[in-house]
Formats: structure tokens, sequence, C-alpha cells
């Protein structure tokens, strides 16, 4: 497989904020990959370097094998991004802005695609409304035909959910992940962990400048500690070859940590053999929000 | 090296001021009629410039010069300061566009924005005042390079200002004394020697003299000494603004 975002000793120094500090990461072609990180973490610096509106101070940033200095030219048309900021022109109407796009990225005819992204993002009828005219939705999706009107191979959106309702986001999601599976590779920042949880094939957490978990998501979950068992007991204690695996008590309810399902079995049969009763029981998994807080209070590099 | 990114953004550049064109062209022209009224009916009877020219033909090339030159760092300077406001420079900077095709595409925009206003001040005045335009090709060179100046001036202006005011000041305390203090409401020799002096400081008294010996064909000084002093400033400036652009100033950080 080919390596579509390649970053090497990525350093960035503002004048007072040590942004980015020596990141490494490869992102293959084809992948589904999320940013997370709290805020001031380094996301959007790192996605700046990338799209070549920041310098780096040191270190190097490839796009599709192109790096983002030397050769900026490729670099930029393998690279689609939709900013954060909800940006637009108010001079111009949405095919205007969507022409003038296609044009600095050296296409001249580029009206069929237009169309076609007009459509998938629901915009046909904006297509000759201005765009300080449209909702805040809409401009987030005319950002995302911006990004894609030179067809990039890779394609980075930086928070692209923020402050859009539910249902623009689920369609918003579903065009991505067409995208996806056409061949593009995604990488997104986001704040909605669950969103990452669902669509991203693997993780990067950054943490003060730098990648301090960087996994294949169910691997990220694994090392939460698997599954979460929730019981409610009769008595309520807990016998003795349990307790190790105690993480929480509230009331009746015991929390346990089972590293994988087949713990089930022997955790309830130590419980019959203690002769204690259960009363309620609920399973569930440790979701990406756990691993991100877990990771985000342990010192940088911990992991 | 220079492309359709080069053709598309410099359309888009003009498109931008042709879609406000009553502010943008409408707005200057009408500001140097107001001049043109004023000056001409206080002044026609009091000041002889030059034999045989009208006090109000005297004044066209100066107004037609003064409109061109400001509106052609206010285009540059505030369609710059606008995207970086509300942000939408990140359109043109992250595609792949060199430094090069962006300085050309800001520069001759705002060249079209001011011949557009010079052109729109002098068909005005033509209902004011008989202007000839003796030799055409020094009125084009002076216009060219004079416009060309402060279009670079725009850039720097536009690229280093982090808001309105920045521009506003550049405008008040360095644009208009310098338009102003040039020569295009009065020829310098009335002056006393002294401010005389002061104006050969001034490179756009070379500017509107120039300019306007390619109408009448008498100027203050020789129009040559003129283009000599205004072409440097060209070359100076575009060197300065390109270096700026490929630097990344302000705009790459």
């Amino acid at each position: 497989m080919n390596v579509a975002v390649r970053l090497r000793g990525l350093d960035k120094r503002f004048a007072r904020v040590h942004a980015l500090r020596g990141v490494d990461l490869d992102i293959v072609e084809g992948e589904f990959f999320a940013l997370l990180g709290p805020n001031g973490a380094g996301k959007t610096t790192l996605i700046s370097i990338l799209a070549g509106l920041t310098r780096a101070t040191a270190g190097s940033a490839e796009v599709m094998g192109h790096d983002v200095v030397a050769d900026y030219r490729d670099a930029r048309r393998a690279l689609g991004v939709v900013p954060q900021e909800l940006v637009y022109d108010p001079f111009f109407t949405v095919r205007e802005t969507l022409r003038f796009q296609s044009g600095y990225f050296g296409l001249r005819f580029n009206d069929d695609w237009i169309d076609e992204l007009l459509a998938h993002l629901a915009l046909t009828d904006k297509a000759d409304t201005y765009t300080r005219q449209l909702s805040g939705g809409m401009k987030r999706r005319v950002l995302v035909a911006q990004a894609l009107v030179h067809k990039p191979p890779v394609i980075v959106l930086d928070e692209p959910t923020a402050g859009v309702d539910v249902e623009l986001r689920q369609s918003l999601w579903a065009f991505i992940r067409r995208l996806n599976r056409d061949g593009h590779t995604i990488m997104l920042t986001t704040h909605y962990l669950d969103e990452a949880e669902s669509l991203c094939e693997r993780v990067a957490m950054l943490k003060e400048g730098r990648v301090i978990a960087l996994d294949r998501t169910e691997n990220l979950l694994r090392t939460g500690g698997g599954r979460r068992l929730s019981l409610e007991l009769e008595p309520a204690r807990l016998p003795e070859g349990l307790l190790p695996r105690l993480i929480g008590r509230e009331g009746e309810r015991f929390v346990l940590d089972l590293p994988d399902y087949g713990e089930l079995e022997n955790t309830l049969a130590a419980l019959r053999q203690s002769g204690i009763a259960v009363r309620d029981m609920n399973l569930g998994q440790v979701d990406l929000e756990e691993v991100f807080l877990r990771l985000m209070r342990q010192g940088p590099g911990a992991a | 090296m220079i492309g359709v990114g080069f053709r598309t953004l410099l359309y888009k550049e003009i498109l931008r001021f042709m879609k406000v064109l009553v502010q943008t062209v409408g707005a200057p022209v009408l500001t140097a009629l107001l001049y043109l009224l004023i000056f001409s009916h206080v002044l026609e009877a009091h000041v002889q410039v030059y034999p045989g020219v009208s006090y109000t033909a005297f004044l066209m090339p100066g107004l037609i010069m003064m409109s061109l030159l400001q509106n052609a760092f206010a285009n540059a300077s505030s369609s710059l300061i606008q995207s970086k406001i509300t942000g939408n420079i990140v359109f043109v900077l992250l595609p792949p566009i060199s430094y090069l095709e962006f300085f050309l595409a800001y520069l001759i925009a705002a060249l079209i924005r001011g011949f557009a206003v010079g052109l729109g001040v002098l068909l005005v005045g033509l209902f004011f005042a008989d202007i000839e335009m003796r030799h055409p090709a020094w009125i084009l060179a002076f216009a060219l390079t004079s416009g060309a100046v402060f279009a670079c001036l725009g850039i720097l202006a536009g690229i280093w200002a982090n808001q309105y005011d920045n521009l506003a000041a550049v405008q008040n305390f360095l644009i208009m004394p310098l338009t102003f203090l040039s020569g295009v409401f009065y020829s310098i020799h009335s002056l006393p020697p002294f401010w005389q002096g002061v104006s050969h400081l001034n490179p756009v008294f070379f500017m509107i003299d120039g300019f306007r010996y390619g109408f009448f064909g008498q100027g203050d000084v020789d129009p040559w000494l003129s283009l000599a002093v205004v072409t440097p400033f060209v070359v100076l400036l575009a060197a300065l603004t390109l270096r700026m652009l490929k630097s990344g100033y302000k705009l790459r950080h």
C-alpha cells in the first residue's frame, strides 16, 4: 500500500507556543483516519502544515509522495481541505465559488463535476444563490464541495461537523464514507469521539503537540480494558476472586472490567459458587471517549 | 509557471470590483468630478499655469492620475484585507498558485480598476474642458508605471494590515498626502522655492508631471527624468512585494 500522508519529525514553534513536538505519522492510501486531541493539542497546526498554510519549523510533510514545500504544486493538487471556520466569499454565488476553485487548481471546464458535487451535497437549487445568503449548514457543504472540485486523492476535514445539526451530520458522513469507498484517503479531526469510533479505522491522539496514541480503533478500545460488565447483586458483595476486576461501585451495582467476552462465563460461575444472585446485568464496551480521557489524564508520551 | 490558476484569480479579482461597480468606479469618479467643479470654479479665473492651457484642462490629468493611483491601491489592499479578515484567503492559499501568479493577478486587477476609474474621470472631464492628448505613449507609460507602484503598495499594505484601521492609517497618512501634495491642483512653479524642493522628494509629483506632459507636451520637468524617477520605484516595490509573498509573510505563518 502507498503512503498518502507522511509526517517526519514535524515540529512547529510559534512565538509563545510549541505547537508540534516531533510528530511522525503515516497514513496509508484508502484509510479513514482520525486525529483526536483536546483544543490546543496541535491538530489544526498539523493540518495547516499539510495544506501549506503554515510552515513547519523542522521536519517534513508529504502528500502522496510530494513534499508540501519543495513540491507544493503536486502536494496541493493531491489534497482537498475542508477548513474548520465557516469561510465564504460574500461577493459570489455557489457556482461561481466552485468555478473559481476549479480554476485555481488548473481546471477550466469542470461544470459536470461541479453539478455532481452540488447534487450529492443537496445544493443543486442553491447553485446561483450568493454564499452569504446560505445557512451555516449549507456554507459547510459548499466548503466540502470546494475541497473536492479537483478530485483530490486525500481529503482532510478539520472538525467538519462542529455546530452542524444531526441530519446534516449524517448525510455528510454518508457522503464522505462513499468517497472513502471510492478510494479517497480521509483524515479528519473531530470533537465527537463517537463519530471517530464508528467511522475511522485508525486513530491518532495528540496531546501538547505529541502523538500519544496511534493504533487501529479496535486496538485502542481494547487497551481501555475491553468490556464493561455492570452487575446488580443480591447480596451486594463480590467474591474474593473477582475483586481485581472491580473498577467501580455504586450501591448494589458493581462495574467489572473484562478482558473479553470469554470471561463472562467464569465471572457468572464464580458468583453462583458464592451463592450470589444476579438481579440485573448490563454488558457494554469501552468507548473511545473513555480511552481518550484516560490517555489525556496520563502524562505526554505515557502510551 | 503562469497558467489557469493565474487567469482564474485575475478574473475573480476583476469580477469582485465589477459586482460593486457603483462603489468601486462610480464613487471615485463622482469624487473627482466634485474636485473638478469646485477647483475649476474657484481658480479658473485666477490661476494661469501653462500658456494656452485653461486651469480646468490643466487640472484634468492630475485628477485622472490621482484617481487611478488611489483606486489601484484601494483595489489590491481592500480585496486582501477583506479576504484575510473573513478568512476566505484560504481559497487562494490552498490551491497550487505560485506567489508570482498571485502577485500578477492582484497587480493587474488593481491596474484595471485604476484604469477604469481614470477613464471614467477623463470621460466626465471631456464635458468641462478641451483635453488634448499629444503624446499617448507618455500617457500610457506613466499610467502603467505609476499604477503599478500603487498596486504594489496596495498589495503590501493589504498583506501587512491586520485590520481595517491599519489600512485606513496607510491611506490617510501616506497615500492621501502623497497624492494631494504632488501638483495635482497646481504647477509647482507657482510654489516658493522651499516647497518646490520638497515636492521633488515626492515621487507622485513625477508621476503626475510626466502624465501631464503626455497631454499638453509641457511639464515642470523633462518626462524622461520623471520616468527615470518612477521606474526604479516600480522595480523596487515589485521586488519587495514578490519577496514578501515568497516568504509567506502574514499569509503562511
